[in-house]
């Protein structure tokens, strides 16, 4: 069974309709990629799977369970965390309270502070700084160490890749299997297509609030990429 | 005249007036929101405890812990029940809704209690004083409330700085959509804080009913005071609260001590004088921090 299936998601902004009859899979132990140029809902998808946009009861379910439109902070207590796009790191708290801060739902599980200093040591020697003194990789590092702090089921990654160098980029994406080996299951979301349809066991491209393709990322032609990428 | 015991004086009554802000600074700081009726609540509280001690005939002191509770839990509802509805990008809707409550408490309180001036007595408390050489003394009322200013700020550093729920509080301060994503219920940790910040209102209630007489249209003059205090001292920065009580205090006190009829006129033009040449305030912090 999915740990993650959606089910005709559809997401407004007002009257504004921005996704029309989503349906995506995640099985407990996948890396599943969601790809698409900027606009086509991919955020606004991530918006509505946390719970920061109302969706239909039925239209997401997580472990077999409707939780569509349930409030944010319960999706969180659930075991869905996610790495916002641009960080956003609280700038009044340190380095260490940030990522004490995911821990606020005390979940049970194997990431710790130790964990996460172990798994990004630069954080470890910059522990008592603000969030915001960091350089851009490192804020990534950060993020995600504080959304595995709440030792989430699944961990969604919103464009990590935004804004970085690419050697960073690469260092970040090599961190993600030992997160996976951990027991999370992984979806991110990239612009950039390269790096995520590396990790990734399926691909879902959107297009304007569709999903274009889906499939295996090895089996993928580029050519059918770019069609449901950009339109053809 | 002596000016070292006005001076003192002074600081002292600064100590009211920094737990007077002490709520209004906690609010706006967590919030971003101001509770234009915070006055009314501060007279609201002395009412209450006027109730309590006429009922019960115990010390006024002795029912702070008492008017603590009921003003935590009315705000915890007034927040969960109603300002959370109101707040938003827009600052106007909650400013609208708590000029309106306080009207509704100002009118309430005529209604129940008509216009005269009550006082809470202390009996030898209110004139007792402390000694302390070169001909100086000091009251024992106006040195507990700067103790209680003092403590209450103290805790409420401590809380935010060191406790899991003040990390709830400053990372929903800086950024309220994330704050949801890190599992914490936003609307709950705004009602918590109103909570707080009305126990804090309790307290200044209580010692400011002691300390004068009341009557029911003196709110708006404490929420006067409460924003020149929080202005003076630098908007969200608690210890700048005190220290923006301590100077509105001591300039007041000195306009006093020069012609009676100009020690508020002084009051305000410290505040004043602060907005012209530092507009941040002294300490100023745009948020919480531990």
């Amino acid at each position: 069974m999915s740990l993650l299936a959606v089910r005709g998601l559809e997401a407004f902004y007002g009257d504004f309709q921005a996704l029309f009859g989503i349906e995506l899979d995640l099985d407990a132990g996948e890396t599943v990629a969601v790809i698409g140029a900027n606009g086509a809902g991919k955020s606004t998808f991530l918006r509505a799977v946390t719970g920061l946009l109302p969706a239909r009861r039925e239209s997401i379910l997580f472990d077999g369970g409707p939780i569509g439109g349930i409030q944010a902070h319960e999706i969180l207590a659930m075991g869905i965390a996610m790495v916002p796009e641009g960080r956003k790191l609280f700038p009044s708290l340190s380095v260490e309270e940030n990522l004490r801060i995911g821990a606020y739902r005390r979940r049970p599980g194997p990431w710790t502070l130790d964990r996460v200093w172990s798994l990004f040591p630069r954080l470890a020697e910059r522990r008592r700084q603000p969030g915001t003194s960091l350089s851009g990789g490192e804020q990534q590092m950060a993020a995600i160490g504080r959304a595995l702090m709440s030792n989430p089921r699944l961990l969604l990654c919103d464009e990590i890749s935004l804004g970085l160098a690419p050697v960073v980029v690469r260092d970040l994406y090599r961190a993600l299997p030992g997160i996976v080996a951990e027991g999370t299951s992984l979806l991110v979301i990239e612009q950039d297509i390269g790096q995520a349809l590396k990790i990734a066991d399926r691909v879902y491209c959107f297009q304007e609030g569709r999903v274009t393709l889906s499939g295996d990322p090895t089996t993928l032609t580029r050519e059918r990429i770019a069609a449901a990428y950009f339109g053809a | 005249m002596d000016w070292v015991q006005v001076v003192i004086q002074g600081a002292l009554l600064g100590g009211l007036y920094a737990l007077f802000a002490g709520g209004l600074s906690l609010a706006f700081g967590i919030m971003r929101m101001v509770n234009l009726a915070h006055g009314d609540f501060i007279v609201l509280s002395a009412y209450i405890g006027l109730v309590i001690v006429q009922g019960t005939g115990m010390h006024p002191l002795a029912a702070i812990p008492f008017v603590v509770a009921i003003m935590a839990a009315a705000g915890y509802l007034l927040q969960r029940g109603l300002l959370n509805r109101v707040l938003g990008d827009d600052i106007m809707p909650p400013l609208l809704v708590t000029f309106g409550f306080s009207v509704i408490v100002q009118n309430l309180l005529l209604e129940i209690f008509s216009a005269d001036t009550r006082g809470l007595q202390t009996g030898r408390l209110l004139t007792a004083s402390l000694s302390v050489g070169a001909g100086l003394s000091i009251g024992w009322l106006p040195l507990i409330t700067f103790a209680a200013s003092v403590a209450v700020i103290a805790a409420l550093q401590l809380l935010l700085a060191r406790t899991s729920l003040g990390l709830a509080f400053r990372a929903t301060s800086d950024d309220r959509t994330t704050a949801r994503l890190m599992g914490i219920d936003t609307r709950h940790i705004y009602a918590l804080a109103m909570a707080i910040a009305m126990g804090i209102v309790a307290i200044a209630g209580i010692l400011f009913a002691v300390r004068t007489t009341f009557d029911p249209a003196g709110g708006p003059a404490r929420l006067i005071f409460a924003f020149e205090a929080v202005i003076i001292g630098g908007m969200g920065s608690l210890w700048g609260t005190l220290a923006g009580g301590i100077i509105l205090g001591v300039t007041q006190a000195i306009g006093f001590a020069i012609a009676p009829g100009i020690g508020l006129l002084f009051g305000h033009l410290a505040f004043l004088l602060v907005l012209f040449a530092r507009p941040q305030g002294l300490l100023p912090r745009t948020r919480m921090e531990g």
